[in-house]
């Protein structure tokens, strides 16, 4: 229809401020086409502003947003070819399913409007591809959480959008059928292939289902990259502490060296530049071994164990503070032991103010 | 209002519950429901008040009417000063609902959809007739429009008809009802939000599309309760219009002023026949209203989350 499905989305220093607050604060994004995105941030990050830029149902103060290098800005959110599933899935309640879908297709001007039996074959077709096919008379009230999210992504796709926004898709729902409709959408990506973009807050979701991930943080991007790249490098102390689960520890650099509570560890500096710093280590990278073989000391307080892993609480010698680590159970930790901690891997930043 | 509330749950509360709190040691069973006795005294006290204040009044209403028989009703009725005042009472009200029902869509969709300076002093507004007494309204307009007022000359100039004319009735009965729309949906709109909305733009619908096909149903049985309320009041208003009435026999006399008027004149069943229609359609109100609470409380959707 559209001849080209797939987009490239380029947003340049965006600003948006409600009042005193930047809820984006010079914002650069390039999507390519074909894409999974994911923006991914604690709430008051930006990232659902961002969306809804995008989508055209909020104005920027200023900057730049093209699709295929054409001024999205310059038009209305129904001129732009998007398609949107809300968070709460907004269905029409006084629709019915099938009506919901086929609503895209009603409201085109006279011109271009579908005759009446091609709206019904396009949206059985829709309602086949959620695999709701069986509902198209219910109304969105007798409907669960995970059938609305796939009808209101089934209505999005009716106008056979170029991009897909999508706003916490799988906030509302309960576990399980979040795990079920993660992999649903990749499969249904992989299949239609229209860029897309979805916000998330669960950094778990962005790792599973995305191609990259932006990971945004205050009304910024704090880092742009693959699931692995934000995982194993991330590239500030806000992504090392927001993704997976980290150890912070506050040293103090100084010639080279690193320092906790005044004494000095035995680990490189790794051209961290001097003065007060934050040291960041996976609870997984922590090496348990026996007293003085590593650059920490520290008496286990409390072990629990979940499968293969036993997560110990270790009180540091250095500085009394308590860490949480995570060590296979070849050896089995016990309260009251006296251990060795050294990091295989770990990353410092200046300290945060 | 509240007295048909009462009535409602006098009604509600008196077979079933009854029969249901009869076991041995009721206060053990159920904590919240008082000993026998204590129930018994309460609802005998509201049943009383309903009956003497409500109840009682309604049926005086309709014995005075038909008291000289059911033909000196209906040649009552048709009496051509009564049927005046029917026709102009139906007259005032359509055009009263109709506007109110125009300015009470905007006023609430402003107020429940956008985020705007002042928003707080137009809620305020909104409530004005509310809180104005009807005569002081009725004052307002003779101020604006009469001879001595602000507009007076000027438009005796142009020889054009506030005052003591349907204009003026119309006038005076749209500020008093004003309120009756706009509040019935204020609460509603507010409650729905803007997503829906937002889902059918993006969807390429147009603002008007996305009113008629998205806004207005999901508001319907709000609009037909607040039309409801606004029109039992725009029939039954007396103090606004009976200002700037001029009571003109035939003219501009509303039922509620010839019924005025009929008493007045010790015309007791001619007053009570006309009253009698006002207390029908109190009743009719009633019923419509209680079968769109129920539509109101169906209509709410299931909470998402």
């Amino acid at each position: 229809m559209k001849g080209n499905l797939q987009v490239t989305i380029e947003v340049k220093n965006l600003v948006k401020k409600f009042g005193a607050f930047a809820a984006l604060d010079h914002v650069d994004l390039k999507v390519a086409n074909g894409e999974l995105l994911a923006l991914l941030g604690p709430s008051g990050s930006g990232k659902t502003t961002l969306l809804r830029i995008i989508a055209g149902l909020d104005w920027p103060d200023s900057g730049e947003v093209t699709f295929d290098g054409e001024d999205a800005l310059a038009r209305g959110a129904g001129e732009r070819d998007v398609g949107f599933v809300f968070q709460h899935y907004a269905l029409f309640r006084h629709m019915t399913v099938f009506e919901n879908v086929a609503f895209g297709l009603r409201v085109q001007p006279r011109a271009v409007r579908k005759d009446e039996a091609s709206i019904r074959a396009r949206v059985k077709e829709l309602l086949d591809l959620v695999q709701l096919d069986w509902l198209s008379d219910r109304y969105p009230s007798q409907l669960s959480g995970g059938q609305r999210q796939r009808i209101a992504l089934a209505r999005a796709l009716a106008i056979e959008p170029r991009i897909l926004l999508l706003d916490e898709p799988f906030g509302a729902l309960d576990a399980k059928v979040r795990k079920e409709l993660r992999q649903w959408l990749r499969s249904l990506h992989s299949e239609i292939h229209v860029t897309s973009i979805f916000v998330t807050h669960d950094q778990e979701e962005a790792l599973e289902v995305a191609n990259r991930v932006v990971v945004m943080d205050k009304g910024r991007i704090e880092q742009i990259g693959t699931p692995g790249e934000v995982y194993d490098h991330p590239a500030t102390a806000f992504v090392h502490g927001f993704i997976g689960e980290s150890i912070v520890l506050p040293v103090d650099v100084r010639d080279g060296g690193v320092r906790l509570g005044g004494k000095a560890l035995n680990i490189a500096a790794d051209g961290a530049s001097s003065g007060a710093s934050q040291l960041f280590v996976r609870r997984h990278d922590m090496q348990v071994g026996p007293p003085g073989s590593g650059a920490f000391e520290g008496a286990v307080q409390r072990v629990r164990t979940f499968g293969p892993i036993q997560r110990a609480e270790v009180a540091l010698s250095a500085d009394k503070s308590v860490i949480e680590i995570d060590a296979p159970r070849d050896r089995e930790l016990r309260t009251g032991d006296i251990v060795g901690l050294q990091p295989r891997r770990y990353r410092i930043f200046a300290a945060q103010d | 209002m509240t007295l048909e509330m009462t009535l409602q749950r006098v009604q509600t509360a008196d077979p079933e519950d009854l029969e249901r709190a009869q076991p041995l040691y009721p206060a053990r069973n159920n904590p919240r429901t008082e000993p026998g006795p204590i129930r018994i005294a309460i609802i005998a006290i509201a049943v009383t008040f309903l009956t003497v204040f409500v109840v009682l009044p309604l049926v005086v209403v309709f014995a005075q009417a038909f008291s000289k028989g059911i033909g000196a009703y209906f040649s009552a009725l048709s009496d051509p000063e009564a049927l005046s005042a029917i026709r102009l009472t139906l007259w005032v009200a359509a055009i009263s609902v109709g506007l109110n029902l125009v300015f009470g869509l905007v006023a609430a969709w402003a107020i429940a959809k956008f985020d705007f300076r002042g928003k707080t002093l137009l809620i305020s507004l909104i409530d004005l007739p509310f809180s104005v007494s009807p005569v002081i309204a009725g004052l307002v307009f003779v101020l604006l429009f009469g001879a001595q007022g602000y507009w007076g000359p000027w438009l005796q100039a142009h020889n054009v008809h506030v005052l003591f004319a349907v204009p003026g009735i119309t006038l005076a009965t749209v500020f008093v009802t004003f309120p009756f729309v706009a509040r019935a949906l204020i609460p509603l709109m507010q409650e729905q939000g803007t997503q829906e909305e937002e889902a059918a733009i993006s969807l390429g619908a147009s603002g008007l599309q996305t009113f008629f096909r998205v806004t207005l149903p999901n508001i319907k049985w709000g609009v037909l309760y607040g039309v409801l309320l606004c029109n039992a009041r725009a029939m039954g208003e007396f103090g606004a219009v009976s200002v700037v009435s001029g009571h003109i026999r035939g003219e501009t006399n509303t039922m509620p002023l010839q019924v005025e008027i009929l008493y007045n004149e010790y015309q007791f069943e001619a007053a009570f026949a006309i009253a009698s229609l006002l207390a029908m359609l109190a009743l009719i109100t009633l019923v419509a209203k209680t079968i769109l609470e129920r539509r109101l409380d169906e209509g709410q959707p299931p909470s998402d989350d």
